[in-house]
């Protein structure tokens, strides 16, 4: 694997930019010597025809959701449609400058305010901020609201978010990185919430909980609305990390089950690109009694059209440098209007089929630790497979059939966990080619299971040394002394 | 609906497999209660062309900005971006991808995060530099935070002039995690009044060039700071020509990345650059591609360092960071390539060489002055004679865009305008912007 760095090329002419059209003084007369750069970072310059084939080639050693079946549990990574990539494009949107009079953009604030009141009746609560830039970033907002709102009611000594242990890793970082402790819930075998262990929990320091709806194991939570209650019936806040919400779009509503904060994952539920690792966004909904400190700006609408609120003295403060990933946000808008409520209905009940088909097939060769109906994605475990073989075997032997691997190790509380997730976007077609190919899998993990231990074969590299890349850590490109 | 590709007879042969007899009986376990008290959102659902034409709407009552000239900045540039940069970042191998949890078939992705991470330590003069955050505003919040784990003392010290959306942030996180923000007022020449530090520091942020457009001296700082962190917030642009702060001791570089490659939009998604010292490694937020080799010693990348992470440490992480800003990061990697080092110095001269200009065909008016003599480098503050709120109303409507003045004015600086000046602006789109201010003024 080649990197630019890799690329011995002498200095080329830019031919990007027009000669100087003013008088040209140079650094040297403008600026102190002091303040200039001594020595040029080591950029390489290559002719445009050589920076098109390195990247079209890197890309080709990557594997989107364009070249084929996805099924990244918990990463909802359904088809990203092109027209939405052509309307964020639009230089109308794109050269909108953030600090621009409010008069030149109404068009922007619009959609902003548009987006927030979709989103609001989606989760069926008050408001919504689409400042959060990602998922976690909306859980962190969360946490800065849970916070805020006790603080202002003098609650101080609310100090603990209750979690199941089988929450997603960004959930107890955030209520950390907010200044809470945490507490873990065991679960129940299928993941649901044990009311008896929730109800030792609860206590007045317990500020709030965080639920993930349907659970990390594809579950739905059949007594939310008993365990919604006794957090409120102690004065804690219940907050609901929305990475699942494909599974129930369109037909229930968070509000509806007890929830106080919601968080969206535009780039899961709302089909906007994943982008190899963002840009996201994590838009958050809030029930009535939490709008005040929703962050600043707010996008308001008044007589004379729709502007930036920035008095709103409750408020947590500013949680991004302006008001979220409007390019972002705006894919997830035309996605939306093209939806209208019957396409919602039709993503939930495509997805949940999807994966109740796939689980009832792939449950008479694969161990199934919770057979029962699942929602969006269920949980397989690879344990019994045969003798030797692990989760991480399988994933990279489904990538020699030409399949991304599901999500593996995780949820924790699953041994070897493979958690698929098809999405409402696959045909039955492809996912009987999947079910076949695990199927082949499992028969090879006890015919043949040195071709599992080693694959992948037919990926741009063989399996990766982890263990080296985190013991010997190298970070940036090794530069050889001659060629500094 | 387009983007499905089951046909009903699919799904029926489904629903036998699974044993059902009705779409709605996937759905049995969510309590009925809550299926009452759904209400849908009464949105139609359009066609593709119908979409297109709604959000073309949008466009049009933007429209009134269409074609004006930018002088907008405060940390958003409207600089040049090279043709090749979409035409990679289109590569839906690269944008329809996920994080690279499986890196044999995300060898792309993560080729890219490292050359990314190369490209700014290179520009700041660091050592390690992470796969990117999600705005400058949240990389300096974040450095805060790694400096207070670091240092252990629970105030960071601020100057004052630092773009107030990074100080917004800032504010927020430390807030949360009980961090006293103390603020270090700015001189008469506009730089950070560095003459007292207070005392137990976990770091001292400072912008470079800062909200005035000042270049700082950061020469010396480190020394003064003794064991608390430098953490500088800075222009990557800039760094064409001016000295990178790592030269300077620095201990965190934090950037806005936008001007490297991306658009406006209207303020996201951006992208935030982050980097600091190999010893401080165990403590950096955010996700890190490293070098390794396969089975057969071929060299390979994967995701480095992630026992510091979220999904590993849960509530002991570093940060709850997963998705960040990975095709922005590359973006900035593509366009720093088709640059080259020399493009990058060619674009900055550009960028310091027509600032200076129009600062002195500003000043040659009657009753404009620089407000500070310090050096600047494509971003200067000028004291005016009249309201700058009326100035700036009458520049936009002669088609000229310039900050509102309300920032300075809450950094202490009344009666001025901040102009931004890019590659872009022609020397006479310059002298035409200068001819109407100085009407303005007549009128």
């Amino acid at each position: 694997m080649s990197s630019i760095f890799d690329r011995k090329c002498p200095q080329r002419a830019g031919g990007l930019f027009p000669t100087p059209d003013v008088p040209t003084d140079g650094a040297q007369k403008l600026l102190p010597a002091s303040l200039l750069r001594r020595k040029a970072p080591r950029i390489p310059c290559l002719s445009e025809p050589e920076i098109v084939r390195h990247y079209t080639h890197l890309s080709k050693l990557n594997y989107g959701v364009d070249d084929g079946f996805y099924p990244l549990g918990s990463c909802t990574m359904k088809y990203n449609p092109k027209i939405n990539e052509d309307l964020a494009r639009l230089p109308g949107f794109t050269q909108a400058h953030p600090l621009a009079d409010g008069k030149l953009v109404q068009g922007s604030l619009r959609l902003l305010f548009e987006m927030s009141t979709l989103l609001s009746r989606i989760a069926g609560l008050a408001d919504v901020t689409l400042q959060p830039a990602a998922g976690a970033h909306g859980e962190l907002t969360g946490m800065f609201l849970v916070k805020r709102y006790f603080a202002d009611r003098g609650e101080d000594k609310r100090c603990r978010i209750l979690l199941p242990d089988s929450a997603h890793g960004t959930n107890p970082a955030s209520a950390a990185l907010a200044g809470f402790s945490v507490t873990e819930i065991p679960s129940r075998e299928d993941g649901t919430v044990n009311l008896g262990a929730l109800e030792e929990a609860l206590d007045e320091t317990v500020a709030a909980i965080m639920l993930t709806v349907p659970n990390t194991l594809g579950i739905f939570e059949e007594q939310i609305l008993e365990i919604t209650e006794k957090v409120h019936a102690v004065g804690g806040l219940c907050y609901f990390d929305g990475a699942n919400l494909n599974a129930f779009l369109g037909r229930a509503r968070p509000g509806d089950m007890g929830a106080d904060i919601f968080h969206f994952n535009l780039h899961k539920t709302l089909s906007t690109p994943h982008g190899g690792g963002g840009p996201g966004a994590g838009p958050v909904a809030v029930a009535e009694q939490l709008v005040e400190f929703l962050p600043v700006p707010r996008v308001v609408q008044d007589d004379a059209g729709y502007r930036l609120d920035w008095n709103c003295p409750h408020s947590i403060g500013s949680i991004h440098s302006f008001y979220g990933n409007f390019g972002v946000i705006l894919k997830a808008y035309s996605y939306l209007l093209h939806l209208g409520d019957t396409g919602l209905r039709e993503v939930s009940e495509n997805a949940v089929m999807n994966a109740n088909y796939v689980q009832e097939r792939l449950k008479k060769t694969y161990c199934l630790p919770c057979d029962r109906l699942c929602k969006h994605e269920f949980v397989l475990s690879a344990k019994g497979v045969a003798e030797g073989i692990s989760a991480l075997d399988i994933a990279k032997r489904l990538i020699d059939y030409g399949f991304h691997p599901p999500t593996i190790y995780f949820p924790l509380i699953v041994p070897e966990a493979l958690m698929i997730e098809p999405t409402e976007c696959e045909g039955k077609k492809t996912l009987d080619r999947f079910i076949e190919a695990m199927e082949q899998i499992a028969a090879e993990a006890k015919e043949n299971p040195q071709l599992l231990h080693d694959a992948p074969q037919r990926a741009p590299v063989f399996r990766l040394d982890q263990t080296r890349a985190a013991r010997q850590p190298v970070l940036t490109h090794p530069f050889d002394d001659s060629s500094g | 609906m387009r983007y499905i590709a089951n046909t009903d007879a699919d799904r029926r042969e489904m629903l036998a497999t699974v044993g059902l007899g009705s779409l709605e009986q996937l759905f049995t376990d969510i309590p009925q209660r809550v299926k009452d008290r759904f209400q849908p959102l009464s949105l139609p659902a359009r066609t593709e062309m119908e979409v297109a034409r709604a959000l073309e709407e949008f466009v049009r009552s933007n429209n009134d900005w269409h074609g004006s000239i930018s002088f907008l900045g405060g940390g958003i540039y409207d600089h040049y971006i090279p043709s090749v940069v979409s035409h990679i970042t289109s590569r839906s191998e690269f944008y329809t991808a996920y994080t690279p949890y499986q890196p044999e078939v995300s060898q792309g992705t993560l080729t890219a995060m490292f050359e990314f991470q190369t490209l700014v330590c290179e520009l700041t003069a660091m050592e390690v530099a992470n796969a990117s955050m999600y705005d400058g505003a949240t990389a300096l919040a974040e450095g805060v935070l790694m400096a207070e784990r670091i240092v252990g003392n629970k105030r960071v010290a601020v100057a004052q002039p630092l773009f107030s959306h990074y100080r917004n942030v800032v504010d927020t996180y430390c807030w949360a995690s009980g961090i006293e923000v103390v603020e270090l007022r700015a001189t008469t020449e506009g730089r950070c009044d560095t003459a007292k530090i207070p005392d137990e520091l976990s770091s001292l942020v400072i912008q470079s060039p800062n909200a005035f457009g000042v270049i700082e001296e950061l020469e010396g700082l480190k020394d003064a700071l003794g064991k608390a962190l430098l953490i500088v917030v800075t222009n990557p642009i800039s760094l064409g020509l001016l000295a990178p702060p790592g030269q300077f001791g620095a201990d965190v570089v934090v950037s806005e990345g936008q001007p490297l490659g991306l658009s406006p939009s209207f303020g996201g998604p951006l992208l935030g650059l982050f980097a600091t010292r190999k010893r401080y490694l165990r403590q950096m937020p955010g996700r890190i591609a490293g070098q390794t080799v396969d089975t057969k010693g071929k060299i390979g990348y994967t995701m480095a360092a992630q026992t510091r992470e979220q999904h590993i440490r849960r509530e002991r992480a570093t940060s709850n960071i997963c998705t960040n800003s990975a095709l922005c990061a590359l973006a900035a990697t593509v366009y720093l390539a088709s640059l080259g080092a020399n493009g990058l110095q060619e674009v900055a001269r550009l960028n310091l060489e027509k600032a200076h200009y129009l600062a002195q065909q500003i000043t040659s008016l009657s009753g404009y002055r620089l407000a500070f003599q310090a050096p600047f480098f494509n971003e200067f503050t000028v004291q005016v004679p009249t309201d700058p709120q009326q100035l700036r109303a009458g520049l936009q409507e002669k088609g000229f865009l310039v900050d509102n003045p309300t920032q300075l004015a809450s950094l202490g600086v009344a009666d001025a305008l901040r102009f931004a000046v890019t590659e872009k602006r022609t020397k006479e789109e310059l002298d035409h912007m200068v001819k109407q201010l100085g009407e303005i003024q007549l009128e």
